[in-house]
């Protein structure tokens, strides 16, 4: 098959060796659960459970609130314990919201439905039970997977591409997982397929994964599913570019991948669908990566959502050598983390502890313009134009270079010789705009309410001067009346 | 607590130090050479450049109020030092080189903002001031078959200007230059002048470490192999100044010198792989490159067949630098999902 | 030449000198406290208070004719320094430090008077006589003028706290870099 030529990129050392090999094994069961109400893009879950409840594993314990929101289900049976704040996986440090599930050990499940020919089952009843499933793109971008199938079917789908590109370094979860399970991912694949009516699937793996690609090869066979190999390089697993890669297409800016026809969604995500439709089993787990170079032994666990991160690290037996950092996710775009309380979400591909020779930072020096990020940028925008432009406050200018199209993947910051955090400037531009524009918006808003005030307000007077006109006129009207008649009566006298 | 870093939590193996040591590196063969053409003189003249734009920039650094240390390490100052000192002409006094050196990495590079905010070349802006100032020290050419003088002579020859009778010469571009004054034709000034050999191979009466086409050329494909330059600027540089010898040559040969003469004189080899590649000055895309390294090379060509100056890779590489933002300002890349025009493309679907 | 040196040295030097003599045995005595104020101000001269320059605003505040808290980028630390110095208080909520506010009952006190949602320009405060009232976030403009009617000091502008949708990566430090 023929492959599209993309810009930019990097190539980043794999390391991916660390943990390739490991086969996926359960966590042994955690005694408490964290889980959050938001996992996903969108509004938080609401929580359907109250402390002291029992919960069976499976169990909906959070149900999504409007319209992009995604259901939190027990990753096993036990008790709730808490509802209350948790720190989150999130780089503010900032807790929220979190059921605290006690774990009884015994892992009973709800009754399941199981449906042996998930095709007779329409589309729209598909999407439905991968909504109540509460599945979201594991890839990383956490998108509530049932919204991505209803506008793609509203909007038609070409071309549906599944993502096994893993482009990360360490990262090797998506490459076990389409090893071991590459059966129950071509069927998920299919079901996503039937669901969106695509007229063509591909699956798009990285090179550096020949096993991979071999397993799922051998499970295509026969089926509509074409699974190609694609050149390793970063990002090639971003959704902008594995669309270029394999059709040349292009998401016009501000647009989704539907508005072109294709419909984007990662390996991990196909299983989770399988497992939905086949066997009832909402998303409670997920595999996870424990790789970095202070990890004293590298693997793959599939994990309850809500495990603390501590129990993975003490599973992977801790560290060999203290680690410089922590990192949820790959190197290039996870988020660093201090509290290994933190709980693995639906999100969460990876931990590392990494060590400093490993991360390679070193303190910015000067810019000299050399470049070399306009050369690594995936998406053709000039970094060292819009840190200049950003160090001097001029966001607008920034924007006006393409700050909005930034990916934020980091292929900048990766190659510059002097270290300058260029991603970190584009992330903190981006925050700075939409508080901007939060507060804009709320200053029009509560303009609007003053205008409206102001105009009751106004009307209530003129009500209450014409009720004043009028009962004055009346009282005239009646005093005239009076003396009308007194005259008369003097008159008549 | 320390702050929490923002990804990535990877790093190319890279950092400023290592890029100029690159540079440094491939600077060295056609320098090696210089040193081996004219001998001490030239030695002790590269030593003078670089220590002085060592303590030079120490010095203004420190007046400034900031560290001293990584602004000496990141080794631009060193570079642009070593830029200047292979571009004089070897025999040169002492003191030339450390006004130079102090010109270029002080009101060329300091007095801007430091690296990477400077309008000019360092190396280029003080080679102008020196060839505009001291038009007489700055083309006093020696040929380099001559015996090279011994160290102690060489002391002679830098710190109290001593001329070596019988070594002095005139650099091809300036005989022909002097020769088409006296209304003499391209054909007799060339003879027994010129061997494109020779001017391959370096030994060719000129500046200390300019004259050695083919190291140069050497250490610019290492550099290009290296990922430290692109092709693009020096290839555009040669071409600006082969394409107007060429068309020019073919109209009138007996007064327009053909492309290989161009080539391989003067400080065209040094300008386009060390030059014009110079991440500060040059336009940051490559197209931007292409169209700076094109007018280095045509005004190069212009000033050195119509200009007062016999070498003009200094005065175009100047001119161009001032160029060098309107370039940026309209050469940009394509933005993906974007049109040349920055208006996002329109869905196409199921192309 | 050595005309032109050493009458242009002269002359500058002669201008020198009266200059200097002028500065030291001309000036005019100033207000000291208008001084004195004036150093407290930024001198970014920016203009914000309606005065021009900070010189302009310190004579208006040594005159009594504008409040403390004219100077928005002076912030807190300028209304204080400012106060004390003419003796007067300072109401440093008129000083917001940049940090978004909303008004907040503390509904252990409200004893439902109505009186706050009747002053607000914005309809951001719900409530009934008898009933405790709620502020809605979305829009409260923090100008404050409920906190001013409140007879048990139950509402109160109180600084919004950062949220996990709210929070953004802060501007990197780049010291001498770029």
């Amino acid at each position: 098959m023929k492959l599209f030529d993309l810009r930019g990129g990097v190539h980043p050392e794999g390391r991916k060796n660390l943990s390739a090999e490991r086969h996926i094994r359960a966590l042994s069961l955690p005694k408490y659960l964290f889980v959050p109400l938001q996992q996903h893009i969108g509004a938080p879950a609401s929580p359907v459970v109250n402390v002291g409840d029992k919960v069976l594993k499976g169990q909906l314990i959070a149900v999504a609130q409007g319209a992009v929101s995604s259901s939190i289900h027990a990753p096993t049976s036990g008790v709730v314990v808490a509802l209350g704040d948790h720190v989150a996986p999130h780089p503010s440090g900032l807790p929220v919201p979190t059921i605290t599930l006690q774990s009884d050990g015994a892992e009973k499940w709800i009754t399941c439905e199981t449906i042996a020919d998930p095709l007779a089952l329409s589309p729209e009843d598909i999407a439905a039970r991968v909504g109540a499933a509460g599945i979201v793109g594991l890839g990383g971008a956490t998108f509530p997977s049932a919204l991505k199938l209803n506008l793609s079917r509203s909007s038609g789908v070409q071309t549906l591409i599944m993502n096994g590109g893993e482009c990360e370094p360490y990262l090797t979860c998506d490459d076990r997982i389409m090893r071991e399970r590459a059966v129950e991912i071509i069927e998920g694949i299919q079901l996503i397929a039937y669901a969106v009516a695509a007229k063509e699937i591909l699956v798009g793996i990285e090179d550096n994964k020949p096993e991979a690609i071999a397993a799922m090869q051998a499970a295509a066979q026969g089926t509509p599913v074409k699974v190609v190999a694609m050149p390793s390089m970063y990002p090639m697993g971003s959704e902008k570019q594995i669309i270029q890669v394999l059709t040349g297409m292009e998401i016009p800016a501000g647009g989704r991948p539907a508005d072109i026809g294709v419909l984007v969604h990662n390996v991990a995500t196909a299983y989770a669908v399988q497992q939905a439709i086949r066997f009832g089993r909402p998303l409670i787990s997920r595999i996870v990566t424990i790789s970095g170079g202070a990890i004293k032994t590298a693997c793959n666990v599939e994990a309850l959502i809500g495990t603390p991160v501590q129990e993975l690290i003490d599973f992977a037996d801790g560290y060999s050598q203290p680690a410089a950092r922590m990192v949820l996710g790959g190197p290039m775009m996870g988020q660093q983390f201090t509290n290994t309380n933190i709980p693995v979400v639906k999100g969460t591909s990876g931990v590392l502890a990494l060590t400093q020779s490993e991360i390679g930072q070193a303190a910015p020096s000067p810019c000299i313009r050399c470049s070399t990020c306009i050369r690594a940028c995936p998406v053709g925008l000039m970094p060292v134009e819009m840190v200049s432009r950003i160090r001097a406050s001029d966001l607008a200018a920034a924007v006006s270079f393409g700050l909005k199209d930034c990916i934020a993947c980091g292929s900048c910051s990766y190659v510059c010789p002097a270290h300058i955090p260029l991603v970190h400037y584009f992330n903190y531009a981006k925050g700075d705009l939409a508080t901007q524009e939060r507060v804009k918006l709320k200053q029009e808003a509560t303009k609007k309410l003053a205008d409206t005030r102001n105009e009751r307000i106004a009307r209530i007077e003129r009500e209450r001067a014409e009720a004043a006109a009028r009962r004055k006129a009346a009282r005239e009207a009646k005093e005239r009346a009076k003396e009308a008649a007194a005259q008369a009566a003097t008159e008549t006298v | 607590m320390t702050p929490i870093a923002h990804s990535p939590h990877a790093h190319a193996p890279v950092s400023i130090g290592k890029v100029m040591g690159t540079v440094l590196l491939a600077l060295t063969p056609a320098t090696l050479f210089g040193f081996w053409l004219y001998g001490w003189p030239a030695i002790n003249l590269w030593a003078i450049s670089i220590i002085a734009a060592i303590v030079g920039e120490a010095l203004v650094v420190r007046m400034q109020g900031r560290a001293v240390r990584p602004v000496i390490m990141d080794g631009s100052g060193i570079l642009t030092a070593w830029l200047l000192a292979i571009s004089l002409p070897p025999f040169a006094p002492w003191w030339i080189a450390v006004l130079g050196s102090l010109f270029a990495v002080i009101i060329g590079k300091q007095v801007f903002g430091g690296l990477g905010q400077n309008v000019f070349n360092p190396a280029m802006a003080a080679r102008v001031m020196l060839l505009i100032s001291f038009p007489l020290e700055m083309t006093s050419w020696i040929a380099p078959d001559a015996n090279a003088p011994g160290f102690m002579d060489s002391l002679r020859v830098t710190f109290m200007s001593q001329h070596m009778d019988g070594m002095a010469s005139a650099s091809l571009l300036g005989h022909v230059k002097t020769e088409f004054t006296r209304g003499v034709g391209l054909d007799q000034a060339l003879a027994g002048y010129y061997s494109p050999l020779h001017m391959l191979l370096g030994s060719r009466a000129g500046s200390l470490g300019e004259s050695a086409a083919l190291l140069l050329l050497i250490g610019g494909l290492f550099l290009i192999a290296r990922r430290i330059i692109t092709w693009h600027a020096p290839v555009a540089m040669l071409l600006g100044v082969a394409v107007p010898a060429l068309i020019f040559n073919a109209i009138n040969a007996n007064h327009y010198a053909g492309p290989m003469y161009h080539l391989l004189s003067g400080g065209l080899m040094l300008g386009a792989f060390f030059i014009v590649t110079d991440p500060v000055t040059s336009p940051n895309t490559a197209t931007g490159q292409l169209i700076f390294g094109f007018g280095c090379g045509l005004f190069t060509w212009i000033v050195r067949t119509w200009g007062g100056y016999p070498e003009g890779v200094a005065f175009a590489v100047m001119l161009m630098n001032t160029l060098t933002p309107l370039i940026d300002q309209y050469v940009k890349p394509r933005i993906y999902g974007r049109d040349r025009k920055g208006a996002a493309l329109t869905a196409n679907k199921g192309a | 030449m050595f005309v032109a040196v050493i009458s242009l040295t002269l002359l500058g030097s002669a201008l020198g000198l009266f200059l200097g003599f002028a500065a030291r045995h001309l000036e005019v005595e100033g207000n000291p406290l208008v001084a004195e104020i004036q150093a407290i101000l930024p001198g970014s001269q920016c203009g914000q208070c309606g005065f021009p320059g900070c010189a302009g605003a310190a004579q208006a505040l040594a005159d009594r004719n504008a409040p403390v808290t004219l100077c928005p980028p002076g912030g807190r630390a300028v209304v204080q320094a400012l106060a004390l110095k003419l003796g007067m208080e300072a109401n440093l909520s008129d000083v917001a430090d940049n940090v978004p506010m909303m008004a907040e009952i503390k509904e252990e006190i409200c004893i439902g008077c109505t009186r706050c949602f009747k002053v607000c320009p914005t309809d951001a405060i719900m409530g009934a006589a008898q009933q405790i009232h709620v502020v809605f976030r979305e829009a409260c403009t923090a100008c404050g003028k409920c906190e001013e009617v409140c007879p048990t000091e139950s509402v109160k502008l109180q600084p919004i706290l950062v949220s996990i949708q709210s929070w953004y990566w802060n501007k990197p430090f780049a010291g001498g870099a770029i």
